[in-house]
């Protein structure tokens, strides 16, 4: 019996260390966009409906949050993504950063 | 400037504004001013061989220590240092390239003059970019908060910038207002 057990742990390790790697890709992150005191109510709303197609309503919704409470998350999705959202807000100059949901 | 508005409709809508010969100098001068930071953080990172030969530039990976360049060109997370830092250099020269032919555009396209300016939607949203930057950088040297009045008192050493202040955020304002007018 103990012969046979042997080759067994390696091939289980294995996989264990495949789905820690997959739980980490998975990890959703957010752009989240911060208040400042410079940048317009009605830009910041116009960059939200252009750059992520977001309806009017959607995209005040989102200005006014980041508005009164100092910050909101704008987008989600995998790291690549949510690097290229913070590049494009930045381009756009708002002020945006990245983080794990 | 009376503030932008919408001309023509459909595919040939265009944005006009109209700029006296005072109001064209001086934002051209700040745009100019926003331009030759950029290069000047660009300057300071020099392409080398092997991003010549692959078209793969890599920026500086630490913020700018000037606060009007760290505004313009933030960090991509508040609590992840080497995440800023990889993501900066990966990032940052494109960023400073779109934001110059930001600026070009609206040198190319504002008379020295002042003058009639008719933009297309496109136009109109690189402007705004612009606009944008020159606000951030003057809004940041002005230490611009929320609480900020109106007007300074006249002693006050920026109370004629912050007039400059006042007047592009009302024709970014009005360039936002006219532009969604356009679907």
């Amino acid at each position: 019996m103990e012969t046979m057990a042997a080759p067994l742990p390696a091939p289980t390790r294995q996989v264990e260390q495949e789905f820690a790697e997959d739980s980490i890709a998975d990890v959703p992150w957010q752009a989240i966009v911060w208040n400042d005191p410079v940048n317009l109510m009605s830009y910041v709303t116009y960059v939200l409906q252009k750059l992520f197609g977001y309806p009017e309503p959607k995209a005040t919704a989102l200005m006014l949050d980041v508005h009164h409470k100092g910050r909101a998350a704008v987008s989600s999705g995998d790291k690549d993504k949510i690097e290229g959202d913070v590049a494009k807000l930045h381009a756009a100059g708002l002020w945006a950063t990245m983080q794990k949901a | 400037m009376n503030g932008w508005k919408k001309a023509g409709r459909g595919g040939k809508a265009r944005l006009a504004g109209t700029f006296d010969p005072q109001e064209a100098a001086v934002l051209r001068g700040l745009v100019a001013e926003v331009r030759q930071m950029l290069a000047g953080r660009s300057a300071e990172n020099p392409a080398d061989e092997l991003a010549v030969l692959t078209g793969m530039r890599t920026g500086p990976s630490t913020r700018p220590d000037d606060r009007v360049l760290a505004r313009l060109l933030p960090d991509f997370s508040t609590d992840d240092p080497e995440l800023s830092a990889g993501m900066r250099s990966l990032h940052e020269p494109e960023l400073i390239e779109a934001k110059d032919e930001a600026a070009v555009l609206v040198l190319d396209t504002l008379p020295e003059a002042g003058g009639r300016v008719e933009l297309t939607p496109e136009q109109a949203d690189t402007w705004l970019a612009a606009l944008n930057d020159v606000r951030l950088a003057l809004g940041t040297a002005l230490d611009v908060s929320e609480e900020m009045p109106e007007e300074l008192p006249v002693d006050d050493p920026r109370a004629a910038h912050l007039g400059v202040y006042h007047w592009l955020t009302f024709v970014q304002d009005s360039l936002v207002m006219a532009r969604m007018g356009i679907r």
